[in-house]
């Protein structure tokens, strides 16, 4: 067991240091650099830039200070936001975005396996065909057009009500929280009603549900012991990289609702090429990833004991 | 048994049941889980867009002000901001007037400037603005160590340029504090807009004493940032949000009518900014193509804006690009319908047909300078254009032009101009067009690298005079990324840099403006405006081309 984990500590580290090797380069073959702007600045004030943030420096120089300083969990100053260390920005931002996507996955997780649930004990009657409609209807429809349906439904809905019973955008308070949360977890939602619709059919068959029949235990117990505890599996392992899918793929709900969430770094700093912050948040969330599915691998020990770590 | 095993009547109810009780408990449980995460995160109250009762005023900002270091700010949101909670020597006023600033009056000459400072302009922390604030805050520009982009705004002032090249010490700046409320600035050139640049920005004052004290984070928080404007920061959560309250140490307080200037959305999103708005949480929201039209069906006052700029088409001058050849410019100019890329392709109020490198708004000698000095007007034309064409094929050789690249930025208008071009181009006159798409840091650096054919580009200005958009295509301009080269373009920009005489540098502009488009080193397409609306009760909102826009320091709230 602590062989495995130390074993796959040590490939996440390795995966990390690829990740940021990687967008390290990719970065700076793209053409342009943080400081090109609208103006021209004349040589002198390039160079004097250049010198401030060490960029008049070799590739492999800056890259070999990059990694000491990521060693060290600096991740340096922003290029766009000069006051601001990427640290600050990742601490004050990240939290929004995790709550959101803590919400998002709640919502997801405790949804699709009811959903789930329920249509695998209707099969072919009507909640089951009116609930897998709507699955099929979360999976293809993107999340902005749901961000956007479910903030225009909002204006409506107060509008319509003639005071602001939910806000339309912002953050701070529960009822800011709620609809875009709802809004970024249908996808996952969708996704898991179905994975844990087969996985509850799949088991409806089983032996050992035939054996728990013939002993005589109750339905209810067979249903949560056995049926449900079983099915849930599937749904487990997916949810880690969920997690990180939905923490760090927030930008556009972020956007549309007004969200202060680390999402919104994540892609303005490429348009920027806002080196450090490019840095910072892809081997954040990278590292975020990898540490996700490391938990994921390590709970499924627990969950399912025919899963020996060994 | 009826059906699949396990989906007897009996089982279903009472799995249901079970289900149901999840189901119920779960949702117990979120909302307790949500009252938690609500509360670490501190709460916030949800305030109306506008509250007469404690005169506050809420609106949303594009994105977190990056920079409110006056001395390295180059960005418009900081320069709001700024505009908001500082103030220079010169400040704007209506209709482009300039009214006393910390000067309380000043004279400027061919050589030098002075400026009387008031007594009574005072820091928010109750200790007055100085002479010494200004020496302190246009050395510290200047300074190499800065890196200041925009410390070339300064090289009028005596020694600047050396300073900032490392070659000469700090203290040999070109300006001085005679005391604490004089203060005289040498001039190595004339600037007859002298007093319009005072409003910039970089010119602000910073005390010296507790700039030392923020030990490098000046401006990095609302406690690290002395204010002399109207409005002082008094809260500001990165990213989320940002408040402004009326200055109580300011010294023209009476013209500030609110007391809360309230910023709690950071958003560009056009869509979730005109969603606030009909929510009546925001006072003043930007109305794009989709949204217009509802905006029209529910009778909202709809305000428009020029921004200032210019927007254009630049050709590559650069040695082998076909684009070097007048005729094949002058054709592409003569099928280049500006009033076709505002009415039908852009479709937004607000914004005009591009006729001129100079914009409808500068000033000319007596009234503005584009009545003064009418550009001529191109009519398309393709069968003079097919003519140029013919010629400049002669002349460069070929029998078909090679394929051009037309490089623009990404985005939704981007997508509908350069294929607007591209096939009124192929129609016209045959022309294959490569369209090549870039965000915006990119065309830049692939437009400085001369990597394009035709480029869609713009400009803004960054003082209220012509000269911001002359001297943009001068052969010694690092801004001429086309590398155009006429020599008596560049004797002209000369002439209006080193004159004060208003008839000699209109004269100037004007001659600049029909070189411009009679050997077009670019061919102008519009003049970027927008459209916004503004809550009914909100009176007093400015929007300026130069200098801190919006401008809100003047509103008021009036009851219906």
């Amino acid at each position: 067991m602590w062989r495995y984990t130390l074993k796959r500590l040590i490939q996440g580290i390795i995966t990390v240091w690829f990740i940021a090797t990687a967008t390290f380069l990719a970065m700076h073959a793209v053409p342009g650099d943080p400081m090109s702007g609208d103006r021209a600045v004349s040589a002198e004030i390039r160079k004097n830039l250049e010198a401030k943030y060490g960029l008049d420096k070799p590739l492999s120089q800056q890259y070999v200070i990059y990694l000491g300083n990521l060693a060290r969990g600096d991740f340096g100053i922003s290029f766009t936001q000069q006051n601001r260390e990427v640290n600050d920005i990742i601490r004050e931002h990240f939290p929004v975005s995790a709550t959101l996507g803590i919400l998002a996955i709640v919502f997801a997780s405790l949804g699709g396996i009811l959903w789930g649930a329920l249509t695998a004990l209707y099969r072919n009657k009507l909640p089951d065909i009116v609930i897998m409609f709507f699955v099929i209807l979360g999976i293809s429809v993107p999340s902005f057009v749901f961000a956007a349906v479910g903030q225009l439904a909002l204006v409506k809905l107060n509008d319509l009500l003639g005071f602001s019973l939910l806000p339309v955008a912002g953050w701070g308070t529960v009822s800011h929280m709620l609809v875009p949360s709802l809004v970024l977890g249908l996808g996952t939602m969708a996704y898991l009603t179905r994975l844990m619709r087969s996985s509850m059919l799949e088991i409806i068959n089983s032996d050992y549900l035939r054996t728990a029949r013939a002993k005589g235990l109750p339905a209810t117990r067979i249903f949560t012991r056995h049926q449900l505890r079983n099915a849930i599996l599937p749904v487990v392992t997916v949810l880690g990289p969920s997690i990180a899918g939905i923490t760090t793929g927030s930008f556009v709900v972020e956007s549309v609702f007004a969200i202060p969430g680390l999402g919104r770094y994540f892609v303005q700093a490429v348009q920027q090429l806002d080196y450090t912050v490019i840095m910072g948040t892809t081997v954040f969330f990278g590292s975020f990833l990898v540490l996700m599915v490391i938990i994921v691998d390590l709970l499924y020990g627990f969950i399912d004991p025919r899963v020996r770590l060994a | 048994m009826n059906g699949p095993p396990g989906v007897q009547d009996g089982f279903a109810r009472s799995a249901g049941r079970q289900l149901l009780l999840i189901a119920v408990v779960s949702v117990v449980g979120i909302a307790l889980l949500m009252f938690g995460l609500s509360w670490l995160s501190g709460g916030a109250r949800i305030s109306k867009g506008i509250d007469a009762a404690t005169g506050t005023v809420t609106l949303a900002l594009a994105d977190e002000p990056p920079q409110l270091d006056s001395t390295r700010s180059t960005d418009t949101i900081s320069g709001m901001v700024l505009g908001h909670v500082t103030e220079g020597l010169i400040r704007n006023g209506d209709g482009g007037k300039l009214l006393p600033g910390v000067a309380e009056r000043w004279e400027i000459t061919e050589t030098g400037a002075t400026f009387w400072l008031r007594p009574d302009a005072r820091w928010s922390d109750g200790k007055p603005v100085t002479a010494h604030d200004f020496v302190f805050a246009w050395r510290k520009t200047v300074d190499p160590k800065t890196a200041s982009e925009y410390a070339t705004i300064f090289f009028a002032i005596r020694n600047a340029e050396a300073i900032n090249k490392g070659q000469m010490p700090l203290t040999s700046l070109g300006v001085q504090a005679l005391g604490d409320h004089v203060l005289r600035v040498e001039l190595i050139r004339p600037i007859p807009y002298f007093d319009k640049l005072m409003v910039f920005k970089s010119f602000n004052p910073i005390r010296e004493d507790f700039f030392n004290a923020t030990n490098g984070r000046y401006g990095a928080d609302a406690d690290t940032l002395l204010y002399n404007g109207p409005f002082k920061i008094t809260r500001w959560v990165h990213g989320a949000h940002l408040r402004m309250e009326k200055n109580e140490t300011y010294w023209d307080k009476a013209r500030v009518k609110v007391n809360v200037l309230d910023f709690p959305y950071f958003s560009s999103d056009p869509n979730a900014l005109i969603n606030l708005y009909k929510d009546g949480k925001i006072a003043v929201a930007g109305l794009n193509q989709e949204n217009l039209n509802e905006a029209l069906v529910k009778r909202w006052q709809i305000n428009r804006f020029q921004r200032g700029s210019v927007a254009y088409m630049e050709f590559n001058h650069r040695k082998g690009r076909p684009t070097a050849n007048l005729h094949l410019r002058k054709a592409i100019q003569l099928v280049v319908d500006p009033d076709e890329v505002v009415y039908r392709v852009i479709k937004l109020p607000g914004n005009l047909p591009g006729r001129s490198l100079f914009p409808v708004w500068l000033d000319g000698v007596e009234g503005k300078f584009r009545e003064e000095y009418p550009a001529k007007k191109i009519v398309p034309d393709p069968i003079e254009a097919r003519r140029q064409l013919a010629l400049a094929k002669k002349e460069l050789g070929l029998n078909k032009i090679p394929p051009l690249t037309m490089l623009s930025d990404d985005g939704a208008l981007g997508d509908k101009l350069t294929e607007y071009f591209q096939e009124t181009l192929r129609r016209e006159l045959g022309l294959e067009i490569r369209i090549d798409k870039q965000i915006f840091k990119q065309r830049l650096a692939k437009m400085t690298a001369g990597d394009f054919d035709v480029v869609l580009a713009g400009w803004n200005p960054d003082y209220p005079d012509p000269l911001t958009f002359a001297d943009l295509f001068a052969s010694w301009n690092s801004n001429n990324r086309g590398r155009y080269n006429n020599p008596k373009l560049d004797q002209l920009v000369a002439v209006a840099q080193n004159s004060t005489d208003v008839q000699t540098r209109m004269d100037a502009f004007g001659e600049i403006q029909r070189i411009l488009i009679e050997d077009p080193p670019m061919v102008p397409t519009y003049e970027p405006g927008v459209v916004f609306v503004v809550d009914p009760r909100l009176k007093g909102v400015v929007r300026r081309v130069a200098g801190s826009d919006p401008d809100y320091t003047n509103v008021s709230i009036v009851e219906k």
